[in-house]
C-alpha cells in the first residue's frame, strides 16, 4: 500500500479547557474522496481546522506528503497545498468577488486553477466579478469560497458543509461541480450533514462521536443502522439522520 | 479677509493633521491596534531628522531618504519584536504595551536631547510665500499640504489596487481565514506598522521644520491624529483628510477669534462631530 497523502496521529484538539477530538487516526490515500459524518458538535470543523492548522497541533500529530506538519502554522500549511472551504464560507467583505479569488492564489502554487478556470467551473461568478463578495446570494458565495480554495492549487481540499443553508437546486448544482474538482487527481476530506450527499460522493467515511471515531468503512456499502448507532451511541430504529439514507 | 487666511492656513494645517492620522488609521484598520505612542513616534521622526541634518550636513527635507526608512525599519521591528505578541481578544495589553513605549521614547529623547525646543532650519523656504488674491500663503504649509494629498492618495491607491493592499484589507476582515490563504499575518502586521511609521517620519520632519519641538510634545500631536481620523471617519483615508482639515480649520478660525481658542475650538468641533455623527463624517461603507 502506498504512503497516504495525509495521516493524523492520535490528533487531540482543545477549546481551552475543553477537549473536542479525542485521539483521531485518519489516513486519507492520494486522489481519494473521503466523507467525515457525525452529529451536530462531533468535532468535524474541528478536525478540518486542526488539518489545515487553525487549531492548534502538535508535531507527530498530522503527517502530509511524508511531512510533518502538526506543529506548522496555518499558512505554512497553506503553502504545502492544503486548502479549507470554512464552514459559513467566510469571504473577505471588502474584496470583490474576483479579489477573493485572486488571495486564494497568494500562496503562488503553480497548476491548472486560475481566474479563466474558476470562471469556467461557475460562469456566474464571471458576471458578478467586481461585486463585493458577501453581496453575492448564499449559493455565489460558496462558489466563491470553493473556487478560492481551489486557486491556491491544492493538492488536498477539505468542504466543510458546502451545502448549509442552501436550496436544495443550488445545492444539486454545487455537487455537479464537484466531479471536476476531485477528477483533477486532488484528494477531498468532505464533511457533510447530508449523509447519503457525503456518502454518494466518497470512497470512504468516517463517523465521528463525541471527538472520536465511532465508525468507519466503505461508503458504497456502509450499513443504515450502524451509522445511525454511531451517530447516536445507540440503536434508534428510525432515527438515523434526517431518514436520507 | 482675515477670515479668509484663517480658512486657508486652517485647511493647510490639515494637510500636516492628516499625515499624523494616516499612520494611525492605518493600523487600527489592518490591526485594531490603537497605539498611544503615535505621536512620540512622530517627534521621535523629527528628532532623527535633526540629527540626521547635523551629520550629514543636508537639508532637513532631504533628510527624509534617511528617516523614512529607519522608521520604517523599527515599525517592523517593533511590530515582529513586541507588538505582535500583545494582539488578541483582549484589547488592553497593546493599548498598555503603547502607552510604555510612548513613556520610553520621551524618556529616551529627553536624555538624549535635554528638554530644549529644537527646530530644523529650512532657509528659504521658512519664510518664502505666495501672494494669492491678497492672500499671503506660506510655501512650506502650502508644500506640507499637497504632500498629505499625494500621502493619502498613494495609500489609498496601495490600499485598493496592489497585492499588499488586498492582504490587509484581508487580514483586516478575517485574520484566520487570511491565514489560509497563506498569508502570515505576523509578516502583513510588521508591513503594516512599517508603512505606519514611514508616513508617521514625513509626518515628524513636516512637524520639525514647522514649528518647536521638545521631547514632551507626542501626547498633543496624538490627539489631533485621533481626532482627525474620528472626525473623518474610521477606515476612510480620504475621510482622515477630511478630517484633518476640519480640525485644522476649526483652530485657526478660533484662533481667529480669539487666540487662546485655538486647541478649544479643535476639540469642541470634535465633540461636536462625535455628538452629530458619532461614526465621523465619512464611515466607510461595507457590504
Ligand atoms: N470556538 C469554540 N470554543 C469553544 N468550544 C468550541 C468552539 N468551537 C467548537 N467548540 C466545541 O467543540 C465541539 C466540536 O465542535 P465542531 O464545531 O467541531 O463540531 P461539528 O461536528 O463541526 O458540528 P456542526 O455539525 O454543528 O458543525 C463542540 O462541542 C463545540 O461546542
Ligand atoms: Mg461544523
Amino acid at each position: 500500500m502506498p504512503e497516504p497523502i495525509l495521516r493524523t496521529n492520535n490528533l487531540t484538539a482543545w477549546y481551552g479547557d475543553f477537549q473536542a477530538l479525542f485521539g483521531l487516526d485518519l489516513e486519507l490515500s492520494d486522489g481519494e474522496v473521503i466523507a467525515i459524518i457525525g452529529a451536530n458538535g462531533a468535532g468535524k470543523s474541528t478536525l478540518l481546522r486542526s488539518i489545515a492548522g487553525l487549531n492548534q497541533s502538535n508535531s507527530n500529530q498530522i503527517w502530509f506528503r511524508g511531512n510533518d506538519i502538526g506543529a506548522l502554522r496555518a499558512d505554512q500549511i497553506a503553502q504545502q497545498g492544503i486548502a479549507l472551504v470554512p464552514e459559513g464560507r467566510q469571504l473577505f467583505a471588502s474584496l470583490s468577488v474576483e479579489e477573493n479569488l485572486i488571495i486564494g492564489a497568494r500562496s503562488g502554487r503553480p497548476g491548472k486553477w486560475q481566474l479563466s478556470s474558476v470562471y469556467k467551473l461557475f460562469p456566474v461568478l464571471e458576471e458578478r466579478r467586481h461585486v463585493p463578495a458577501t453581496e453575492l446570494s448564499g449559493g455565489q458565495q460558496q462558489m466563491v469560497a470553493i473556487g478560492r480554495a481551489l486557486m491556491s492549487n491544492p493538492e488536498l481540499i477539505l468542504f466543510d458543509e458546502i451545502s448549509l443553508g442552501l436550496a436544495p437546486i443550488i445545492i444539486k448544482s454545487i455537487y455537479e461541480a464537484l466531479p471536476g474538482i476531485v477528477d483533477q487527481g486532488i484528494s477531498a476530506i468532505i464533511v457533510e450533514q447530508d449523509i447519503s450527499k457525503a456518502l454518494s460522493v466518497s470512497s470512504r467515511f468516517y463517523c465521528l462521536q463525541e471527538g472520536k471515531v465511532a465508525l468507519q468503512g466503505e461508503s458504497r456499502t456502509a450499513e443504515r443502522e450502524d451509522i445511525s448507532r454511531a451517530y447516536f451511541g445507540v440503536v434508534q430504529d428510525e432515527a438515523c439522520h434526517e431518514g436520507q439514507i | 479677509m482675515n477670515w479668509i487666511n484663517a480658512l486657508v492656513q486652517g485647511v493647510l494645517l490639515g494637510g500636516l493633521y492628516a499625515l499624523f492620522a494616516a499612520g494611525l488609521s492605518l493600523i487600527f484598520g489592518v490591526m485594531r491596534l490603537v497605539n498611544i505612542a503615535h505621536g512620540d513616534l512622530i517627534v521621535l521622526a523629527a528628532y532623527m531628522g535633526l540629527s540626521t541634518t547635523i551629520m550629514l550636513g543636508i537639508h532637513p527635507l532631504l533628510a527624509c531618504v534617511v528617516v523614512i526608512p529607519l522608521m520604517a525599519l523599527f515599525g517592523y521591528v517593533l511590530q515582529r519584536g513586541i507588538l505582535n505578541q500583545t494582539l488578541g481578544d483582549d484589547i488592553l495589553p497593546p493599548l498598555l504595551v503603547t502607552f510604555g513605549l510612548s513613556v520610553i521614547i520621551q524618556n529616551a529623547l529627553l536624555e538624549a536631547y535635554s528638554a530644549d525646543p529644537q527646530k530644523m532650519n529650512v532657509g528659504i523656504l521658512e519664510t518664502a510665500s505666495l501672494s494669492v488674491g491678497g492672500l499671503s500663503i506660506g510655501v512650506l504649509p502650502l508644500l506640507t499640504f499637497i504632500v498629505a494629498v499625494f500621502v493619502i492618495g498613494g495609500l489609498h491607491w496601495m490600499f485598493y489596487h496592489t497585492g499588499l493592499g488586498r492582504a490587509f484589507r484581508a487580514v483586516s476582515d478575517n485574520q484566520e481565514i487570511a491565514q489560509l490563504m497563506g498569508l502570515n499575518k505576523r509578516h502583513v502586521f510588521g508591513l503594516a506598522m512599517a508603512l505606519s511609521l514611514a508616513v508617521t517620519a514625513i509626518a515628524g520632519l513636516l512637524l520639525g521644520v514647522r514649528t518647536n519641538f521638545d521631547p514632551s510634545i507626542g501626547g498633543a500631536r496624538l490627539i489631533f491624529g485621533f481626532e482627525a481620523v474620528i472626525i473623518g471617519g474610521l477606515g476612510n483615508l480620504w475621510g482622515t483628510l477630511v478630517g484633518g482639515i476640519v480640525l485644522g480649520v476649526a483652530q485657526t478660525i478660533g484662533a481667529q477669534i480669539n487666540p487662546g481658542w485655538q486647541l478649544l475650538a479643535g476639540h469642541l468641533t470634535f465633540l461636536l462631530v462625535l455628538a452629530v455623527r458619532p461614526r465621523g463624517l465619512f464611515p466607510r461603507m461595507t457590504g
